[in-house]
């Protein structure tokens, strides 16, 4: 019987892959299997039975230790080929979306990344991923025998566990040592704060014109009780503020009661993150700015105008 | 040190507008993606540190693409190879990554492969990968520093939880993030001595592959739909004064019951 394959290297996101595919395994006829590589994932296997997996495949090879996206392409086009996969469910972690392209090119398959919904239509999976920079979603089938998906974190909802037994299977993998070394890992240092907890957050993006502005922002976060939150610009690659507070794409993607988006155009890497927000705000001084398509309320106006105001207005209340 | 610089034209998002949840492209310029630019930049840098070496641009793209890349050759590169066959038009990653590593081989003698870790349009993520795959070669995605020196390659990745400093021999392919640097603007002087340098084109043919390989034909995603996602969002915007404006979005927020804690 044809597989579905699921493997990510976190495995809360496996769980919600394998929670979904017990829906795709009966729709599309397959069993779903899981992959557990690297130290200690043997030990595993119940929980991903579990959540719905018919069985797992383990090795603990020394070349699965570390993540390099090469053995780990190289592990699961092994793993799928021994089982006859038709269907790889990836995550769309970091790691996976390096990883998801290499196992695709090695079985000649086609893959779609950034997955924020995989539905069964007319008997095939089909995907649908953001495109233009997140002005459409674009909706593909991959038309290769074998297919890769990589799907974002939390598109899947994480099923109920139930008491379930499975196969445990040896992969006896063949690996070569991976060429790239891992010398180091650094630690991220940033201040404690939780986005995904926020009931109202403040992000703000290129609009705001130096780091000491910060502070009308900051001003604006507290009459609101909101934390502050940004856009890539300024905690990668400027630094302004640390990545814990970064929505988007490669950050937090956020749901609080109220979401501002303060000097932000509404590019997908930071809308994606904001999808969640009950209520969402823009304040920006381009009125073409794609930010309110995407904003319940708006106001079109420099920002250096018209945050002080609004902090003022609502201190008044 | 030579350098094969991958990069996409991808039209100017900025500039995309919406009519009929389709998005309209015509009159729409076309540029290098953001992370192509920061991966030339790198190329430029690396040179420049070394004294040495020949920065190639690979892209494939429409017939525009001649215009596009006179930047890049304007900033620092020494050559361009392009594939702007019409027959090309239509390629997903997967006929990409398969041009792209042909004409790869093609021009040969490379020490290091760089994209950015993703386009701007779509930002896939995929080529990069798959032409380490097709080459055999060790990859490098998300890297903010890079260090080249005696045949290796040092980086500082980011990832989700850490920053993760890699090695490996060369060649290999390495795929930039947006932070890795600031790309420097050409000056006038460079964008006009940028015309004296080689531009290659070349065609599936020259590549060694068929019609079927390639562009359309040699996709491995059908794409069903493309459109602009269904506004759930109420899109009111308020206008006029400035006192007048706060106090109405004060207002609707109260009435939504968001404020307060």
């Amino acid at each position: 019987m044809a597989e579905i394959l699921v493997f990510c290297e976190k495995d809360d996101v496996a769980f919600e892959l394998v929670s979904k595919g017990k829906e795709f395994k009966s729709a599309l006829g397959m069993s779903l299997a899981a992959a557990l590589l690297g130290q200690g994932a043997g030990g595993k296997a119940d929980e991903y039975f579990a959540y719905g997996a018919d069985k797992v495949y383990v090795s603990e090879d020394a070349a699965l230790t570390s993540f390099t996206a090469e053995a780990y392409a190289e592990a699961l086009y092994q793993i799928a080929q021994k089982g006859g996969a038709e269907v790889l469910l990836l995550g769309s972690t970091k790691r996976g979306k390096e990883l998801a392209p290499r196992v695709a090119q090695k079985l000649g398959a086609g893959c779609i990344t950034d997955a924020n919904g995989v539905r069964v239509e007319d008997g095939q999976l089909v995907a649908d991923r953001y495109a233009f920079g997140g002005n459409t979603v674009a909706t593909g089938a991959i038309k290769t025998p074998q297919k890769v998906i990589a799907v974002m974190p939390k598109t899947f909802e994480l099923g109920t566990k139930e008491a379930k037994k499975g196969e445990v299977i040896d992969a006896a993998l063949s690996l070569k040592a991976p060429r790239t070394r891992i010398v180091e890992r650094r630690a991220k240092v940033g201040e404690a704060v939780n986005l995904e907890e926020a009931e109202a957050i403040v992000c703000i993006g290129r609009g705001l014109e130096k780091k000491e502005d910060l502070r009308i922002v900051e001003e604006l976060a507290r009459v609101l009780g909101a934390e502050v939150g940004c856009t890539k610009s300024l905690s990668t690659d400027w630094g302004w503020l640390s990545e814990d507070r970064l929505v988007g794409l490669s950050g937090k993607k956020v749901s609080p009661r109220l979401c501002v988006s303060v000097g932000i155009s509404g590019q997908i890497q930071y809308t994606v993150g904001i999808r969640g927000a009950r209520i969402t705000v823009a304040i920006n001084k381009d009125e073409n700015a794609p930010i309110f398509a995407l904003s319940d309320y708006g106001i079109v106006g420099n920002l250096y105008e018209v945050l002080p105001r609004l902090t003022e207005k609502l201190k008044s209340l | 040190m030579n350098i094969i610089v991958c990069m996409k034209q991808v039209p100017d998002l900025q500039q995309i507008r919406i009519k009929e949840r389709k998005p309209v492209l015509e009159g729409v310029p076309l540029i290098f993606g953001d992370m192509d630019k920061n991966a030339l930049e790198e190329a430029v840098r690396i040179k420049e540190k070394m004294g040495t070496g020949k920065i190639t641009v690979l892209a494939l793209g429409l017939a525009k693409l001649k215009d596009t890349v006179k930047e890049a050759l304007a900033i620092g590169a020494d050559e361009a190879v392009l594939l702007t066959d019409p027959a090309f038009a239509g390629s997903d990653s997967m006929a990409t990554a398969r041009a792209l590593a042909r004409a790869v081989q093609k021009i040969g003698g490379y020490d290091l492969i760089l994209c950015g870790e993703g386009s701007t349009d779509n930002y896939s993520g995929q080529v990069g990968p798959r032409l380490a795959e097709i080459l055999d070669l060790p990859q490098i995605t998300y890297v903010r520093e890079l260090e080249v020196a005696d045949g290796k390659v040092k980086a500082v990745r980011n990832m989700e939880e850490s920053f993760e400093v890699v090695e490996a021999d060369l060649p290999a392919v390495v795929t930039v993030a947006a932070e890795i640097n600031t790309p420097r603007l050409a000056s006038l002087k460079q964008i006009l001595q940028a015309a004296r340098k080689p531009v290659q084109t070349w065609t599936p043919a020259d590549l060694g592959l068929t019609g079927d390989e390639v562009g359309v034909k040699g996709t491995a995603v059908e794409v069903l739909s493309n459109l602009a996602p269904e506004m759930a969002r109420k899109q009111i915007i308020f206008k006029g004064e400035l006192d007048e404006v706060i106090g109405n979005l004060v207002d609707a927020l109260t009435k939504e019951g968001v404020l307060g804690r």
